[in-house]
Formats: C-alpha cells, structure tokens, sequence
C-alpha cells in the first residue's frame, strides 16, 4: 500500500442556521481545503463525500446533489455513510483510494445543514430506532445517550459533576477556535445548572445542532512531498460496528470503538497507545462520551478517564490534549462535518498551526474517532508527522 | 417450525414524520430577489469557464471559482427538449396531460426545467422552438420558482 | 499567527429575515407512509405481545435465549433453533427520566426509558421501554421490575401492549443509589491536580 499524506483543509464557520445551501457549504469547505495547499479543483483525481442521514439535508440521493459543491464534477464519485462516524470514516474512504495506487489526490468534503429539518432535528432521530419494536415507544435520542450515561457513570461510580468537567474544558479550547458556535467560559456549577434533557444529560452536556461543512485534501506521497514541506501522514484507519441489538449489550464500554481502535494502530505500528499518541479529538457529541471513548481508545484505563480528566491530563497543556478543538459541545456538531473537523484539527495541531489552540510540545501523533448509528460504530484515524 | 397464524402478513405501519425547509442560498437569493422584485432572470458567469449559470449560482461547478459577475439573460429562449406527462407523482392519471419544458435562455449556457404553457399535444411543439418565459404578476411573487408560470411558445 | 482555519465562512440566518421573507426558502413535507413487513421473529413477538407474553428464540449453538427475538443469531451466523417464552418480569439495566419528548417539546413530568434485562432470557438481553407507577426518584438501577399490560381487547400487537414496567413491590433493588442523588463519587481517590 502507498503512503497517503493530509496536503490541505479547510472548513466553515459552524451555525445554528445557515443561509448558505448544503452544496455551497461544501464549497465553502472543499475550496479552502484546495486553497490552503495552494491546489486547484483540476488537480483533484476523484471525491469523496460524508453526509449522516439524509433526513437532515432533506434530501433524497443527498451524495449526488452535494458533488458539484464537493468539486465532483466529472470526476469519479463516492458518498460514504456510517451515521454520527461518517466525518473520520470518510478519510478512510479516501485513504483507500490513494493508498491502492489508483489515484494520486483525494478531496474529502463532509456537510450537514440541519436546520433544514423541522419542528427541530432531533425528530429526525426518530427513525433510527428499531422501526417495530421501538418507535412505537416515541424515543427521542437523547434517551440512548442518557441510559448510556447511566450505564457508565452506574457501572464506575461517577457523579454527573465528575462528567461536567467535559463540557467545561471543551467549550473554553473553543474559544480558539473561529469557527465555533459555542465557545465559552464556564464552570461545573453552570452546567449542572442547565436544565435537565433526559437525567443525567444537561443542556450544556449536549452539542448542540448546527450547520457546516469541513474538508481535507489526500495525496500520494510523491504528490504530497511536491506540494508541502509539512506534509501529515495518514498512519492508521480503523471502524468497526457492533450489533444493531443495542438493548442486548452492556452500554458501559464501547468495544467497537477499541477494535476500531487496534485496528488502526496496528496499522500505524502502535503498540503502547498512551505513549506513543500525543493529542486526541474523541468524538464528544455529549460530555460523558469524551471518556467513553478515550477509554475505547485505549488512552485511559477502563473507568478512569473521569480521574484523569479531573487530573488535568487532557487539558491543552495537559500530558495528553484531548479536544483542543473545542470539540462538537463546543465547536458545534453538523453531524459528518464534525468528524471531519477533528481531522482537520489534528492536521494543523500537527503543523503547528493551530494557533490559540496549540498544543504545546510539538506534538508528533494524534488520533481522531467518531461515533454513530445506534451506540454502535466506531470510526478511527491517525495521523502523525512522519 | 410450526409458523403462527398471520405471521407472514403482518405489516408495521409507519412513516418518517419530518418538514424540510431549503434556504436558496447565496445563489438562489440573487436569483429569486430579482425574479420577485424586477421579474427577471439573472444568472452569474464564469468568465474562464465561459459558463452563464441560470438560476444563479455562489460557484463553478467546473472551477470552483466565487461567481461574483451577474447576468441578466433573455425571457426568451430555445426549447431544447419538452414531455407531455399524463400521470401525476402518485401515479394517478391525470384528466389533462401536464406539458413540462427544457429550455435554454438567451444569454444562458444552462438548461433549467418548467411547465410548457398552452399546449395541448406533442404535434403542437417541436425541439428547438422558440418560447418564451410567462410570470406571474408582481403583487402575486412571493421569490419562488413559482413565480414563474411556465414557458409558451413565442 | 492567528491559527487555522483562517478565513472561515458562514452565513447566519436571523428568524426575522425568515419571517418578513428576506431570506427564500421553499419547505418540504415528504408524503412517504411504509408498510413494513415484520418478518417470521418479529411476527410473532407482535403476536405474543397481543396474547400478553413475551417471547424469545435460543441458540444452541451459542447458549443464547435472545429477545428481541431473531431467526438468525448474529455472532455464529446460523439459524436459531426454538421459541422460549420468557417472564414479563426483568431488571433495570439502565434508566433516563428525560424531559424531552421526542419531538422536543418540554415535558413537566418526565418520561422514564429504560433498558430492561428480562427475566428467562440470557443475562444482558434487554428490552427498550418506559417505566411507570414509579416516583421518579425512586427509580434505580437493578431494581425489579414487571410488565404492565393494557387490557386483552385493547392489545394490537405491539410493543405498547406493555403499557409500562412498575416495580415490583418487596424487592429490595440491588443499588442504594437513588436518581435524586445520584452515585455520589467513589473513584475521587485523586486529591491532587497536579500536571503531568
């Protein structure tokens, strides 16, 4: 397989309602991603596009009416879909493509602009339950992240402060961040005093919806050394999904998020992930779930990542950042451009461009990973300097 | 494996239950603010591509480029393909065959989709006939693609 | 340097341009209505629910009793082997009091899902519905729980033939831990903050 490199990326702003179309946002995107390696939309041999349901878009065949705004036109096209782990599953798509030696450049744009969708987005979710024996009982989606929230906090002792903590480091890195919806200054107290969703989810434990759209731009490695002096190396992919039964597993542990997770470090020659990875964007759709899959991502013992978090270690100057982004509870969740967003993290963290938002140590390695479908899949990159 | 009665026909009845509201967008604003307001039609060019994209479009397909350069085309145009439609989307016959029209503006490099006005059979239209736009009068405009009747031919 | 992503684009809609028509939109509602076929495992879990059980399908293979029920097992791949009927009775496995409704609006008296593992069947295999006749701040992990079904001639086959799961009465649960107060921190054995 030949090596594949991260060249450019680029994203918008994510918003709570946007004038632009699903396919302008990409263009948005997928322009700046070509901008920032100085390349132009004919040097790009095939695309790739990530959208979650097209339920939110509302629009049916949502890959085909994105591709001229993904820069498609004419050329060879694939949507990919994993639900919530479609925005870092979508690299992998194009890895595949480079890495097989039948293309030299990969664009990579993933949307959602799910504003569309009315009275609010959430009733789209709906549909993800079991059609029969489920949606007869009217779940909402936070039901699942709430029952998989006391299923973690039950299982290991936590307090709904403990898991707090998520919300606040995250929507503080995200005032760095310019293109976040959410960013702000606030404390534990704040947030157990958001209203309460579903017990023990608070307001301010939720990402919020959004529209957006992020993009990466893939190459070989011969393109890659000829276009920049920093290139970032894809080193790893892995995804993974668990059974549909989700009511039939312990929802304390997110295996399939640490066989995604082996997968790819193998891949990358890991072998001590704690180690040998210096920053990490977990997927963090709702607090608990940072810890949920740093665990699964073998980057803290089984029900100790609340201790570490309340140690500081994953704090921007921490020994192991995590979401120095700001993450999806503080940069926003346009579902599959939000995995995307923390590839393009890792990207510039790893270029030393972030900014504000560096991380400090010149750090050598990160690791993205997204979550979907129903508490069921795990998408996993990582990326390193050399 | 004795199967139990009604098993094999039993059906869950459902639906998605969702509204979508579509923005026009960057694009679709400069398009339908002119429609509604001046009852034109305008579309943006890509110089280097030499494309006139009608309706309005922020970007080339082709380039990628910003499409900052507006255009207003003719309301007159070339038919470049029609179908007369005897079925409406729920496949139910319809009493009076609906006649849909392809065209290309004047000043257009895009084909762009409406009704054919005033015409009953496919003996009264031929490809490459002339036609012209129909719009709806300004107090009724609301900045729809509606605004538009259809075209007839000219 | 200021840091990526520079120049960044996005274009906010206020409501008021939507309502006084600024901004042009076109809405969409989507006339689609399913008739989905429930299939031979499914069939008749819908059937037995309306006979007021609840059924579930073995493995010998893996030494599974699975409900919901499937006529394949999904970890070895082959045929399930026979119907068991199990216990409308069951543990919480997990529980939300969730003041959402589905479709967002608020709710004074919360909804409480739960994760049932059902009584018969393998350890682990749970069921998704609601509990009921419960304080919620008496609601608990572990505790025991038992299906409250509506009437005969009301039942249609479904899932909400249970009308809802109430605990059952005598049966200490398992954890003291209450909902009110929840699981107050054991693992807070680190006292210092110190940076590593």
């Amino acid at each position: 397989m030949r090596r594949v490199a991260v060249v450019g990326a680029g994203m918008t702003k994510f918003i709570h309602r946007a004038l632009e179309t699903p396919k302008e946002l990409s263009w948005l995107a997928a322009k700046a991603a070509l901008d920032s390696a100085e390349m132009k939309l004919d040097q790009v041999d095939c695309v790739v596009e990530g959208t979650a349901p097209d339920a939110f878009d509302g629009v049916h065949m949502n890959g085909e009416y994105l591709s001229d705004g993904c820069g498609a036109w004419k050329k060879p096209y694939l949507r990919c879909y994993v639900g919530g782990g479609t925005g870092v599953y979508a690299l992998a798509q194009g890895w595949f493509h480079i890495a097989s030696g039948l293309f030299d450049t990969a664009l990579v744009v993933c949307e959602e602009k799910m504003s569309t969708c009315l009275p609010h987005p959430q009733a789209a979710f709906l549909t993800i339950f079991d059609n029969i024996t489920e949606q007869p009982l009217k779940p909402n989606l936070l039901w699942i992240f709430a029952l998989e929230m006391n299923r973690y906090m039950s299982v290991h002792g936590y307090s709904v402060e403990d898991i707090a903590k998520v919300s606040v480091k995250n929507k503080r890195n995200a005032l760095g961040h310019p293109s976040a919806q959410l960013g702000a200054e606030l404390t534990v107290k704040d947030v157990l005093a958001s209203e309460i969703m579903a017990w023990p989810v608070h307001r301010l434990m939720v990402s919020p919806t959004s529209d957006g759209a992020a993009a990466v731009l893939l190459a070989s490695e011969e393109v890659a050394k000829r276009v920049t002096n920093k290139p970032v190396w894809v080193q790893g992919v892995g995804w993974c999904l668990d059974s549909a039964y989700w009511t039939n597993r312990d929802l304390y542990y997110p295996d399939y998020v640490e066989k995604a997770a082996w997968m790819a470090y193998r891949m990358a020659g890991i072998r001590e992930p704690r180690k040998e990875i210096n920053l990490a964007e977990p997927y963090d759709p709702f607090a608990y779930k940072e810890l949920h899959h740093l665990e699964g991502l073998q980057l803290a013992p089984k029900g100790q990542a609340p201790r570490l978090l309340a140690d500081g270690v994953f704090d921007r100057d921490g020994d192991l950042p995590t979401c120095p982004s700001g993450g999806l509870l503080g940069v926003g969740n346009p579902i599959a451009a939000a995995g995307m967003m923390k590839l393009c993290e890792l990207f510039w963290q790893l270029r030393g461009e972030a900014g504000p938002r560096q991380v400090p140590g010149r750090p050598r390695r990160g690791v993205a990973q997204a979550w979907g479908d129903l508490m069921q899949v795990g998408t996993v990159v990582v990326m390193g300097v050399n | 494996m004795k199967t139990p009665k009604n098993v094999e026909t039993h059906v869950w009845r459902g639906g998605i239950p969702l509204e979508s509201r579509y923005t026009a967008g960057l694009g679709g604003q400069i398009f339908f603010q002119a429609l509604k307001e001046r009852g034109e039609l305008v579309g943006t060019r890509c110089a280097a591509c030499k494309q006139v994209y009608v309706p309005a479009r922020a970007f080339c397909e082709r380039c990628f480029a910003e499409l900052t350069e507006e255009v207003k085309v003719s309301p007159e145009g070339t038919l470049v393909s029609f179908t007369f439609s005897a079925y409406d989307r729920d496949a139910n016959r319809l009493a009076e065959p609906v006649a849909l029209a392809l065209v290309k503006l004047d000043g257009a490099t895009t084909t762009m989709l409406h009704r054919l006005l005033r015409v009953t059979s496919p003996e009264q239209v031929r490809i490459g006939a002339r036609v012209k736009v129909v719009l709806k009068p300004k107090a009724k405009r609301t900045g729809s693609i509606l605004d538009i009747e259809g075209f007839q031919l000219a | 340097m200021a840091g990526q992503p520079t120049n960044v684009r996005g274009t906010p809609v206020r409501s008021a341009d939507l309502k006084k028509g600024r901004v042009f939109t076109t809405t969409y509602v989507p006339r689609i209505q399913y008739a989905w076929d429930t299939g031979q495992a499914i069939g008749r879990y819908l059937e037995e629910l309306k006979n007021g059980r609840l059924i579930a399908r073995r493995c010998n293979n893996c030494q599974r009793i699975m409900i919901p029920p499937r006529m394949f097992c999904e970890r070895c791949f082959g045929p399930t082997h026979a119907w068991v009927v199990v216990k409308d009775t069951g543990t919480v496995n997990t529980f939300s009091l969730s003041y959402v409704s589905w479709d967002v609006r608020r709710l004074k008296k919360p909804e409480i899902p739960a994760v049932i593992e059902i009584d018969g069947a393998s350890k682990g295999m749970g069921i998704l519905h609601v509990l009921g006749n419960v304080s919620p701040k008496a609601v608990r992990i572990g505790m025991k729980v038992r299906a409250v079904w509506k009437p005969a001639q009301q039942r249609t086959g479904s899932i909400t033939d249970i009308a809802y799961f109430e605990p059952i009465k005598g049966k200490a649960p398992a954890a003291k831990r209450t909902a009110k107060k929840p699981f107050k921190a054991k693992a807070k054995k680190s006292k210092s903050r110190k940076r590593r």
